[in-house]
């Protein structure tokens, strides 16, 4: 290898002279035909603390030279054990646990915990009207919380730091609004089986409002920065497309299965809370890649803004929790005045709702996807099995599939459309 | 078509493998007599029935019963938008069940978990390992014979690699120290680093004496035991 001093500084001539020996030494390497050099493919360990991975996965990658021949993810370095916790403590108590599955999204997975429970005990029909709207008010701002994330996250990775900047501004004040919702930003813990821990704080309305009108002028210009930028568009489009039919054989959801081209969406195909009186749309994509996976998100952003509005809008008033004592806890002046609702709030707290035996599953649109809970109950106060189908763990297993013939640097701009959190995964 | 329909269909295809359709909630729960023949199963269901999602793999441990586990397939199909349950029981002398991968790919990682979690190996699996716990790890957590408080296993050697690069240095951490003051390079005495290298090898053999290694738990390379 030449160092620095050896280069020396040729006229003109000379150095068309001297591109002419290289060029034609290339061609006589070229057509020698070279035999493989043995020992050519690469092992590279990536993760599982690696900024790109979003949390700690781990991907072994088979190389030769630069293009990816085989790819193994490890997954499992936040095993928390959730499931077998929550087969020890009582629904209600489990709630908080469900904050710490996607906790880009806390307050959509506290709305897909109760949602399943509430199905349990059959009372999905009588949550009162304001409870739903407001339930789906905030699955709709963790939506679009966990999407900026996810995008800043996603064109941080391939080189576009100003929109990570951008996006975490209305990130921002999502945290703000959580916060004085549910007196935390991140650990929200907001939903009670049949109603919520609180109604909507003073102001709150117009507060979220004001967060809808400035979030769509920030999307506006951080797809000005994305949409037409040549090096984003180079390394996202035609890279990791997914075919519908692979898609589907690997159970992809929310916006990964929409990318490739599949209408598919919970909140439309079985409406739950209010979603059938809300008119939005849901985007799907043509091509099935990494760009199609981008544009998706900031329409479905878009269209939760509108259903924002709606929900703002139509907000009825009256209560937020279902009557039912044995189900949520009594007023406090009343268990300190009345015999029936203290034992009623004693043995909510103590040995939890009463749950018939039976199984339900209830499948959740999460920012990330199917966020499913299959709880098999026994009766009494605790799930003798709940079953935590987590869409990061899904769609992460088709990375093996889809990470082979590319190349290295198109692994971060991969994992960046696929957008998943290693919260949900390892549970 | 409803998924009452599709699971009559499905019962009318296998008779009395099937049980009757059990209707919860507006679930409908079929379950299989024999888990043996949860391929054929599938892929009619898939095939013929149109069932090409499938949303989620489980499994249960009726422990106390026999047969002990139960494997919950939950099944979806983008044509009809019908949801279906599958039920089929494993006993734990057996504790195998053969593999559906061959039918949606998603099961892959799902079989892993099941494997890993509650230690039913599917046959002719490409690739049963552990997926959640690691390579070797002894035990299947979310069986209920196993403690919330888990029990006490050998760690794998990857997650103690011989000391960092830059240990012993000035502004490193010195794990395995007796105090926070003696870990953190921030508040470390001055007097100490000041007297350069020797010094720091005292303090050094002070911490192993009080804490009976320098580094923490695993191999200590050669630059290390030389000081």
């Amino acid at each position: 290898m030449a160092e620095v001093r050896d280069i020396e500084i040729k006229e003109p001539a000379g150095r068309a002279a001297d591109a002419a020996r290289m060029l034609a030494h290339t061609e006589t390497l070229a057509g020698a035909e070279q035999p493989d050099l043995p020992g050519d493919k690469m092992v590279l360990n990536m993760g599982p603390s690696h900024p790109a991975t979003h949390g700690v996965l781990r991907i072994v990658l088979e190389l030769d030279g630069e293009i990816i021949t085989k790819a193994m993810p490890d997954v499992g370095y936040l095993h928390r054990g959730d499931e077998k916790i929550a087969e020890n403590m009582t629904y209600t108590q489990f709630i908080p646990y469900t904050d710490r599955l996607d906790y880009l999204a806390p307050l959509a997975n506290n709305v897909a915990y109760v949602l399943a429970v509430e199905k349990l005990l059959d009372i999905d029909k009588q949550i009162p009207a304001r409870c739903q709207f407001i339930r789906v008010i905030c699955a709709e701002l963790a939506r679009i919380s966990s999407h900026l994330l996810g995008l800043g996250s996603f064109a941080m990775d391939v080189g576009a730091l100003t929109v990570f900047l951008h996006t975490f501004t209305e990130r921002e004040k999502i945290y703000n609004l959580c916060e004085s919702l549910t007196g935390a930003r991140f650990t929200t813990s907001y939903t009670r089986i049949g109603g919520l821990s609180r109604d909507l704080p003073p102001g709150w309305v117009e507060q979220c409002r004001k967060f809808c009108k400035e979030v769509v002028v920030n999307l506006d210009e951080t797809e000005t920065l994305l949409t037409r930028n040549r090096i984003f568009v180079d390394r996202t489009q035609g890279v990791a497309t997914i075919s519908k039919e692979d898609a589907i054989d690997y159970g992809l959801s929310g916006p990964n299965l929409r990318g490739s081209g599949v209408m598919h969406d919970l909140r439309k195909a079985e409406p739950y809370l209010v979603y059938d009186q809300l008119d939005f749309e849901v985007p799907i994509g043509s091509k099935g890649d990494c760009y199609d996976r981008y544009l998706l998100r900031i329409e479905e952003m878009r269209q939760s803004v509108r259903i924002l509005h709606q929900c703002l809008d139509k907000l009825p008033g009256g209560p937020v929790n279902v009557s039912n004592t044995k189900i949520v806890l009594p007023p406090k002046e009343r268990v300190l005045t009345r015999m029936e609702e203290l034992i009623h709030h004693f043995i909510n707290v103590t040995q939890g709702i009463n749950a018939p035996p039976g199984e339900v599953y209830f499948g959740h649109e999460n920012p990330k996807g199917e966020l499913g809970f299959y709880i098999d109950s026994k009766g009494g106060g605790t799930p003798y099995r709940l079953k935590i189908r987590s869409p990061s763990f899904v769609n992460l297993s088709i990375l093996p599939h889809v990470l082979p013939g590319h190349m290295v640097s198109d692994v971060v701009a991969i994992l960046g459309s696929f957008d998943f959190v290693m919260g949900e995964c390892d549970r | 078509m409803t998924s009452i329909d599709l699971a009559k269909q499905l019962k009318t295809r296998f008779s009395d493998l099937i049980s009757e359709p059990v209707e919860f909630r507006k679930e409908i729960t079929l379950s299989l007599s024999d888990a043996e023949r949860i391929g054929d199963v599938m892929v009619v269901a898939k095939g013929e029935l149109g069932f090409d999602y499938l949303v989620d793999i489980t499994s249960i441990d009726n422990y106390g019963e026999d047969p002990r586990f139960t494997l919950v397939y939950h099944l979806y199909g983008y044509g009809h938008h019908c949801h279906l349950r599958l039920k089929a029981n494993v006993s734990e002398e057996k504790s195998e069940a053969p593999t559906v991968t061959t039918v949606w790919r998603t099961a892959n990682w799902h079989e892993r978990e099941i494997f890993d979690m509650m230690g039913i190996r599917f046959r002719n699996h490409p690739d049963l390992r552990r997926i959640l716990m690691w390579e070797g790890y002894p035990y299947f957590p979310l069986r209920k014979d196993f403690p919330l408080a888990g029990r006490p296993s050998e760690m794998p050697e990857v997650a103690f690699t011989s000391t960092a690069p830059m240990a012993g240095g000035p502004f490193v951490t010195i794990a395995g120290g007796k105090d926070t003051i003696s870990r953190e390079p921030r508040v470390r005495i001055p007097e100490t680093d000041s007297l350069g290298m020797n010094a720091r090898v005292e303090r050094r053999k002070d911490i192993q004496k009080s804490h009976g290694r320098a580094h923490g738990p695993g191999p200590v390379d050669s630059r290390t035991k030389n000081g």
